[in-house]
């Protein structure tokens, strides 16, 4: 007898209108506007509070203006289990400019499997038409130098000049800590996807 | 944290892939780079939590969620069916959201310009929980067809979008719904991104006239599967070791 396994059913494209499912709000539907998952973290939960924003660009160059954006993080203290800070967070990219944004805290450092600790570092997920299954990309922090270069996961990408894809630059905005985060889907300087 | 099993690779063959060039807006929005395999850590293995306020119990009636007096209109349905991993185990109390045209083909977003009328009754947005036997469903109207700009005006076939999250980060998921039957689901240059007919059959929801809401609606089922989680055989290495 083979053995047999289900097979995942296969995924399609969110299309251009995934926020009526996602983010009411931003598709003009009167329905759950109370909700602002772009915001992960407010009043008291502790940590660096940061802004991660950036531009999802595509081939040409050009911004992905109905890209949807999930970023998912550990806690400051690098836990997952922390029931006051869920760290899921969602951010449809702007239909002018096409800039996506999230107020969070700055994730702490996680352990790896084989004792070593990866860099704190964001998980990001892009939806898009035109996106036949989601794409999963990470930011690290540009403030993090030692730490990101003993990442094992920016270590497992051989071609070590398209590690730097995967670095959010550090600025300081109005007195917000900003973290600047582009990702290009094709190209010159196309950000490193994995399979996990 | 406690180490879990690893879920099982992604088979992207079945999936997919990023460069369609039938179906034009993929062209410049797929990478050219392969993706980077790499093992799982905590965070691809831990379970999103959806921040939601708590769902109301009219966020799994499409029919009734947008009311602003009247029902929508359009052929009555049950969407139903079960959340499972590939080993066939059930994935009990996760999110499903579901967004859909409506009867005429019309979308309720600031950014869709088809001629066809809105309906004053219907929003489109969805959602619902699986319960502790990976069962869910929902209650709406069947979507229209719509033309769209890719070959000259082409047609996607009625659907529902669908969006998943199981039981960790790694499950996460997002597809669509067709009916069993419709003739445009062939010509569908979306649909026809799957390079396999068996994956194309796994999207089309089958008449389920057993479950028919009587003198009311009709019922479809639609079984999803999310990727399996592999056993472990022997302890992870240890901290440290
Ligand atoms: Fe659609």
């Amino acid at each position: 007898m083979p053995v047999t396994y289900l097979k995942e059913t296969p995924s399609q494209t969110g299309g251009p209108y995934v926020h009526i499912g996602t983010l009411p709000a931003v598709a003009g539907l009167p329905v759950r506007t109370q909700e602002n998952l772009a915001v992960l973290a407010s009043g008291t939960v502790p940590g660096e509070r940061i802004r991660i924003e950036g531009v999802v660009y595509d081939g040409s160059g050009h911004p992905v203006k109905d890209a949807l954006v999930e970023l998912w993080q550990a806690d400051a203290e690098g836990r997952h289990d922390n029931p006051d800070f869920p760290g899921f967070g969602r951010s449809a990219a702007d239909f002018g400019t096409g800039l996506f944004a999230f107020e969070t805290v700055k994730p702490g450092a996680l352990p790896w499997r084989d004792g070593r600790t990866q860099a704190p570092h964001v998980s990001l997920l892009i939806f898009a038409r035109g996106i036949n299954i989601h794409l999963h990309t990470r930011m690290y922090f540009s403030d993090a130098g030692d730490a990101n270069a003993a990442d094992p996961v920016l270590r497992s990408i051989e071609q070590v000049g398209r590690r730097d894809t995967l670095v959010g630059t550090r600025s300081e905005k109005d007195g917000v800590v900003t973290y600047r985060f582009d990702i290009r889907l094709q190209g010159a300087g196309e950000t490193v996807f994995f399979d996990m | 944290m406690a180490e879990t099993g690893d879920f099982m690779r992604r088979d992207r063959g079945w999936h997919p892939p990023a460069f369609t060039p039938g179906y034009k807006t993929s062209v410049l929005r797929s990478p050219r780079c392969a993706l980077v395999s790499v093992e799982q850590g905590v965070g691809e293995k831990a379970r999103i939590v959806f921040p939601k306020s708590g769902l109301d119990p009219l966020d799994n009636d499409l029919i009734h969620n947008f009311s602003q007096g009247g029902e929508a209109i359009g052929e009555r349905i049950v969407v139903h069916g079960r959340v499972m991993d590939e080993t066939g185990r059930p994935v009990p109390n996760t999110l499903i959201e579901v967004w859909q045209a409506n009867a005429g083909g019309r979308y309720r977003h600031r950014n869709d310009s088809y001629l066809a009328a809105l309906d004053p009754n219907f929003g489109g947005s969805g959602r619902c929980m699986t319960d502790a036997e990976g069962r869910y469903f929902f209650r709406t109207i069947r979507p229209g067809p719509y033309p769209w700009r890719n070959d000259g005006s082409d047609w996607r076939p009625a659907h529902i979008h669908f969006s998943l999250f199981g039981e960790a980060f790694v499950q996460r998921l997002i597809s669509q719904l067709y009916f069993e039957g419709d003739p445009l689901i062939p010509l569908c240059p979306i649909v026809n991104t799957l390079p396999d007919k068996a994956a194309i059959e796994r999207l089309v929801a089958k008449l389920d006239l057993n479950q028919q809401m009587p003198f009311d609606a009709l019922a479809y089922r639609f079984d999803i599967v999310l990727r399996g989680r592999r056993q472990t055989f022997f302890e992870n290495m240890k901290e440290g070791m």
